[in-house]
């Protein structure tokens, strides 16, 4: 196994993880961390590809894909992190409400 | 003056100009109203102007900075963007000029900002051929989009708006997972390149599933729709119109772009099939979810559900005929959609409340914006003459041509509930509420109203307008390499 398919096979495991923790946690911290967990995934797959090899060197496209996907994952979770605590100081608690609270 | 008016780079002013006046907008909240208006203006004559070029010369690309389609990134117009952008200018400019009298000074600076970025987004999306330019502008939007479902503060909005943002986030993840297989498979991110190079070879297989997961759940086809109600109907009525509008549209404009220019002549009829069974289910499924609602912002809400669906039946036919009724359908019931919201808005404002049961003379007190619901429920029904009929009417007649009886009866019976939820409300508009109603009536503007009236009338133009359209559609031929 070559080292560039071991990034890309943990990078796709921790997008699984990632979005198994995303839905079984209600806390939404645990959610916005699972979501960075599955964006780190995807950059780690990319990353894989970007791998020099015997025929080319190492390719730049990839690379600036991941760096534009980390600053769009940057703005997110702080959008996220301001809807959680204003959440928490409108509910007193982060976690989503459930839909039979949400339509009383 | 026609090459003057031809020579302006109109797909550049659109992407550039409201990104521009966002940033203005937020740092000089004073001019912000003016800004957003003359920009809504110059977003329609743009459109307009792009649809000149377009007509005379084909398909438009544009080499950003200068570097051609292998290397740099590529603006692309044709047939399918114009449609879309003439949604969003024209949605875009009505709830524009609605939320000038809908929010207060202070929501509106932060509506405003927020506001211009949601249209350079979705502008910038239906102007890229790159699927990572898709990406980039897909989150741009789902972010703002997320941002204005939150403005009122309250517990719902927030909830909702948390709700939809890790439901967005899921799905251009996954979309954006499919693109890195696709660009490692076959070496490009221009959706042409790899059209040449796409092989059926594993890793398209799965990019294919990821990156349609992705944009079926941001699109919220059922069974992925479960987000949609709520944060659609939390949300403050001009946004809920943009919402259910223009940015559903978008996810579902890239998943229609890569169908037909990369997927469909290798995915085969499974998957299609697949898609317009799913298509099927959400239109009854959204409908009779309507039609059990009390309040009316969810009825809407789930009434986009279901209208969601018939933009979905077309993946089995696969004809042109098919594709252009779902363009059809796609731009009336964005007007429709956006005038329902928006006057359910003025319900809502009107009388404080949006029980369906206590709309108590509604049509007496606003005749305008009853009105305006009446005629944007006949386009969603598919009555002539609208454009959901001639959007409805073209689909039928392909699946009939087809001999898909099936396709054919759902979307009759999909038409016969939706008719139901409409007749619903306008029931209980002319009847006098169980309760005595203690709430004191807020005044509406007048251009609240008429925004609402005008963007149904749209939606009822479009039927005897619809078919001048469809050449205009064809420039490009967005469908030509559709299905078998």
């Amino acid at each position: 196994m070559s080292v560039a398919l071991f990034y890309a096979l943990a990078g796709a495991g921790l997008f699984s993880i990632g979005l198994h923790a995303l839905l079984v946690h209600r806390h939404l911290l645990r959610k916005i961390l699972a979501v960075n967990v599955m964006g780190s995934g995807v950059f780690l797959v990319l990353a894989a590809m970007a791998a020099p090899n015997a025929i080319a060197l190492s390719d730049p496209v990839p690379h600036a894909m991941i760096i534009t996907g980390i600053v769009v994952a940057v703005a997110a979770t702080a959008l996220a992190l301001v809807l959680m605590l204003k959440l928490t100081a409108e509910t007193g608690q982060a976690v989503l409400p459930g839909r039979e609270e949400e339509n009383s | 003056m026609t090459d003057v008016w031809m020579g302006v780079p109109w797909a550049v002013i659109l992407i550039v100009l409201p990104l521009a006046a966002a940033m203005t907008a937020f740092v000089w909240p004073r001019i912000s109203q003016l800004l957003v208006l003359g920009c809504s203006l110059v977003i329609v004559l743009a459109v307009t102007g792009l649809a000149l070029q377009l007509w005379y010369h084909g398909v438009f690309h544009h080499a950003l900075g200068g570097w051609g389609a292998p290397l740099g990134i590529e603006l692309y117009a044709d047939g399918l963007s114009l449609v879309l952008l003439a949604a969003t200018g024209l949605v875009g400019a009505g709830v524009s000029v609605y939320a000038s009298a809908y929010f207060s000074v202070e929501e509106k600076r932060r509506f405003w900002p927020i506001w211009l970025f949601l249209l350079a987004a979705l502008n910038a999306l239906f102007l890229s051929a790159d699927l990572f330019n898709l990406y980039v502008t897909l989150e741009l939007m789902g972010l703002a989009a997320v941002a204005l479902t939150a403005l009122p503060g309250s517990r719902d909005a927030l909830a909702g708006a948390a709700r939809y943002l890790f439901v967005s986030l899921l799905g251009s993840l996954a979309y954006l997972l499919g693109v890195a297989l696709l660009y490692h498979a076959f070496g490009s991110l221009d959706i042409a390149v790899l059209a040449e190079r796409l092989r059926p070879v594993p890793a398209a297989w799965v990019a294919l599933g990821l990156m349609s997961a992705g944009l079926l759940l941001k699109t919220a086809l059922f069974p992925l729709h479960f987000w949609l109600p709520p944060a659609h109907s939390s949300a403050p009525s001009p946004v809920s119109a943009v919402l259910s509008a223009l940015v559903i549209k978008a996810s579902l404009y890239i998943l229609l772009r890569l169908w037909i220019m990369l997927f469909g002549p290798f995915a085969g009829d499974g998957v299609a099939a697949f898609l317009g069974l799913l298509g099927v289910a959400a239109i009854l499924w959204g409908s009779v979810q309507a039609l059990r609602q009390t309040r009316l912002k969810l009825l809407v809400a789930y009434s986009t559900v279901a209208q969601i669906g018939y933009l979905f039946l077309a993946f089995p036919l696969a004809t042109v005929a098919s594709w252009n009724a779902t363009m059809v359908l796609l731009l009336s019931h964005a007007l429709a959609k956006s005038a329902m919201f928006l006057a359910a808005g003025n319900f809502l404002n009107f009388g404080g409340h949006d029980r369906i049961a206590d709309l108590d003379h509604i049509v007496q007190r606003l005749p305008l914006s009853a009105f305006a619901f009446a005629l944007a429920g006949v386009s969603l029904m598919g009555l002539p003459p609208s454009g959901g009929f001639i959007g409805k009417w073209l689909l039928l007649e392909a699946a009939l041509v087809q001999g898909r009886w099936d396709l054919a009866a759902v979307m009759l019976l999909g038409g016969l509930l939706t008719a139901a939820y409409v007749f619903k409300v306008l029931g209980k508009s002319f009847t006098q509420a169980d309760v005595a109603c203690t709430y004191q009536p807020k005044e509406i503007p007048a251009r609240m109203q008429w925004v609402a009236l005008i963007l149904a009338c749209g939606a009822i133009l479009l039927g005897f307008g619809g078919t001048p359209l469809l050449p205009l559609l064809e420039i490009g031929v967005p469908f030509d390499g559709s299905g078998p």
